[in-house]
């Protein structure tokens, strides 16, 4: 095992593990700089004012309590689409459909994540807004439904690609005990094949989440921005703003260093710490069922 | 009793997979028909000048070259940073590092980075590239924190290209004489390449579409020329998209239709060329 190594062999040593650590190194180079341009928000705005329900920053009221009920309004929203949809879809691709089937579907349900939300949001505009004005006779298409049902459309990919994996990594010999067992196709789906998938699907559930609460561009065009504070059901019906829009269309119009410049930060730095959670857990959830896993099989 | 049961649980049975069924195809006919949407409508707008003209009229007429450019000058300066570092990344991860408590918080770190809002690295590159690094508003700017952005995902894509190459390859060449490195850069890496390079384009086709991550950092609304130099701002597809179907007035639909469908054909594109370089490595691989 030992070896000398010649000069060039430790200096790309050197260099591969300098890149390795590259990762580490941006996620605190981004946290730092959030922090850095972000918390001098909490000196110049009372906290008090901060979790206040009026962002008009004109007129120096920062409350951003407004913009994460627009935020969890659209996102809940959006899960309620993309939890049906995403597994139902997932379950059929894995265990319902032929193969063939499954090898055109797949790709094709993977190619609309590639789509950019921005040509998302353009049909929203021109489709999905004036189609709900019309069909629930609203004053504006633009609403928190708008930003669900396409947010619903951008998590689904994501759920399905990676919930399908999950299905489709329960050993085969499960399915096989549970129909030679007596069971159905169905009750071998859903008491079998779906729990022991259970983690890889509450992964893709969670990852979808992620993709949803951090969307910006096909947010912030369909959902007609009002900074309203959200809390009857019925504000789905109505526009609203979230956090991501809300820096998106702002920051390009504020002086750097401004009081309103700290606070697009620091809002930026509430979505960070968000992602960072709902990331921790969701891997936290592969790494635990991988270790039973390696239990089960040894 | 005993048959009802029976019964039952198989009407159950064709429900079940009616309803999943109906789900699986309402989720892919909106899919289909919104690809077949945009291309429908944008193929009319589709000519050579539009793709080879100035926008003029206030963007209302002429063609999109400099948005189509700019797209180009980003994605490249995008693979010049994060395709050195993020296979260097992978080949760190697959060959040299152990499992232990700081390679696991590397791969933490790899899927936050991944996780990130997209409008978040776009207030990091403003307040490190722009702002700190006094980069300005441009391609350059806008390229490093698109290349942040795309890293997790060529890196995990490599490290997976990279660990399917059997042990046995390693062991041999090892045993040879070889040492670490001539083993990575002779037999794993042409092993890995078409994995690693399907990886890269998936990546790159990422930040081709995004718009958030170069609103602050190198996004302009409108250009008369061309971006000469890295330190000049550009306009980019994603971006104009944005900027002709919400901020201007009076635009053509035609015009904004075309834009939808060269922004997908572009980023399509990349997907379709991963997908072929896939399927073709498969096809040819013998181990």
């Amino acid at each position: 095992m030992k070896k000398t190594l010649s000069w060039s062999e430790t200096l790309i040593t050197a260099v591969v593990k300098t890149c390795g650590y590259s990762a580490i190194v941006f996620v605190i180079l981004i946290f730092f700089f959030l922090l850095r341009e972000g918390v001098p928000a909490l000196a110049e705005v009372k906290l008090s004012e901060l979790l206040s329900t009026r962002w008009y920053p004109i007129e120096n009221h920062f409350g951003i309590l407004p913009l994460i009920t627009g935020s969890i309004l659209v996102t809940l929203g959006a899960m309620l689409i993309a939890i049906p949809f995403g597994i139902g879809t997932a379950v059929f691709l894995s265990e319902i459909a032929p193969r063939w089937l499954r090898e055109i579907l797949k790709p094709l349900v993977e190619l609309l994540g590639g789509l950019p939300s921005v040509v998302l949001g353009f049909l929203g505009i021109l489709i999905l807004a004036p189609f709900l004005r019309v069909f629930l006779d609203l004053p504006t298409g633009l609403t928190a439904l708008a930003g669900a049902l396409l947010l619903g459309g951008i998590a689904v990919p994501t759920t399905v690609s990676i919930a399908e994996d999950a299905l489709d990594a329960v050993p085969q010999s499960y399915r096989e005990g549970a129909l030679a067992l007596g069971a159905t196709k169905w009750q071998t789906i859903w008491r079998v094949t779906l729990p022991a998938a259970r983690s890889g699907v509450l992964t893709a559930l969670m990852l979808g989440i992620g993709r949803t609460i951090g969307e910006t561009m096909a947010v912030m065009m369909v959902t007609g921005n009002a900074p309203v504070l959200a809390v009857k059901l019925s504000s789905i019906f109505s526009p609203v703003r979230t956090m991501t829009a809300t820096i998106a269309a702002e920051m390009g119009e504020v002086a750097n260093g401004s009081t309103y410049y700290h606070v697009l930060f620091f809002i930026g730095l509430v979505l960070f710490l968000i992602s960072l959670v709902v990331n921790v857990v969701a891997s936290s959830v592969v790494f635990k069922s991988k270790t039973r896993a390696e239990r089960v099989l040894s | 009793m005993k048959r009802r049961f029976a019964v039952d649980r198989f009407l159950i049975q064709r429900l079940g997979i009616s309803l999943i069924s109906l789900v699986a195809l309402l989720t892919v006919v909106p899919i289909l028909a919104v690809f077949a949407y945009i291309i429908g409508k944008g193929a009319p707008a589709f000519s050579w000048q539009f793709l080879t003209a100035m926008p003029r009229d206030g963007m209302r007429a002429g063609g999109i070259l400099p948005a189509i450019i700019g797209t180009f000058y980003l994605t490249l300066g995008t693979a010049v940073f994060s395709v050195p570092l993020g296979i260097a990344a992978a080949i760190y991860l697959s060959e040299y590092a152990r499992e232990n408590w700081l390679t696991r918080l590397i791969r933490i770190a790899i899927i936050n980075l991944a996780g990130i809002p997209s409008v978040v690295y776009g207030l990091f590159g403003l307040g490190l590239f722009v702002l700190f690094l006094k980069f300005g508003t441009s391609i350059l700017s806008a390229s490093l924190t698109l290349s942040i952005m795309t890293l997790p995902v060529i890196i995990s894509a490599a490290e997976e290209a990279l660990r399917a190459v059997p042990q046995s390859f390693r062991t041999v060449s090892i045993s040879l004489g070889g040492t670490n490195w001539q083993t990575i850069r002779k037999i794993i890496l042409p092993e890995a390449l078409p994995g690693i390079i399907t990886g890269v384009i998936l990546g790159l086709e990422r930040a081709a579409g995004e718009t958030a991550p170069i609103l602050f950092t190198g996004a302009a609304f409108f250009l008369p020329h061309l971006p000469n130099s890295p330190f000049d701002a550009t306009m980019a597809l994603p971006y104009h998209l944005f900027v002709i179907s919400t901020q201007v007035p009076g635009m053509p639909i035609q015009i904004q239709y075309g834009t939808a469908l060269v922004l997908i054909i572009f980023v399509l594109g990349m997907n379709l060329t991963a997908t072929i370089i896939r399927s073709r490595a498969r096809a040819k691989r013998q181990w």
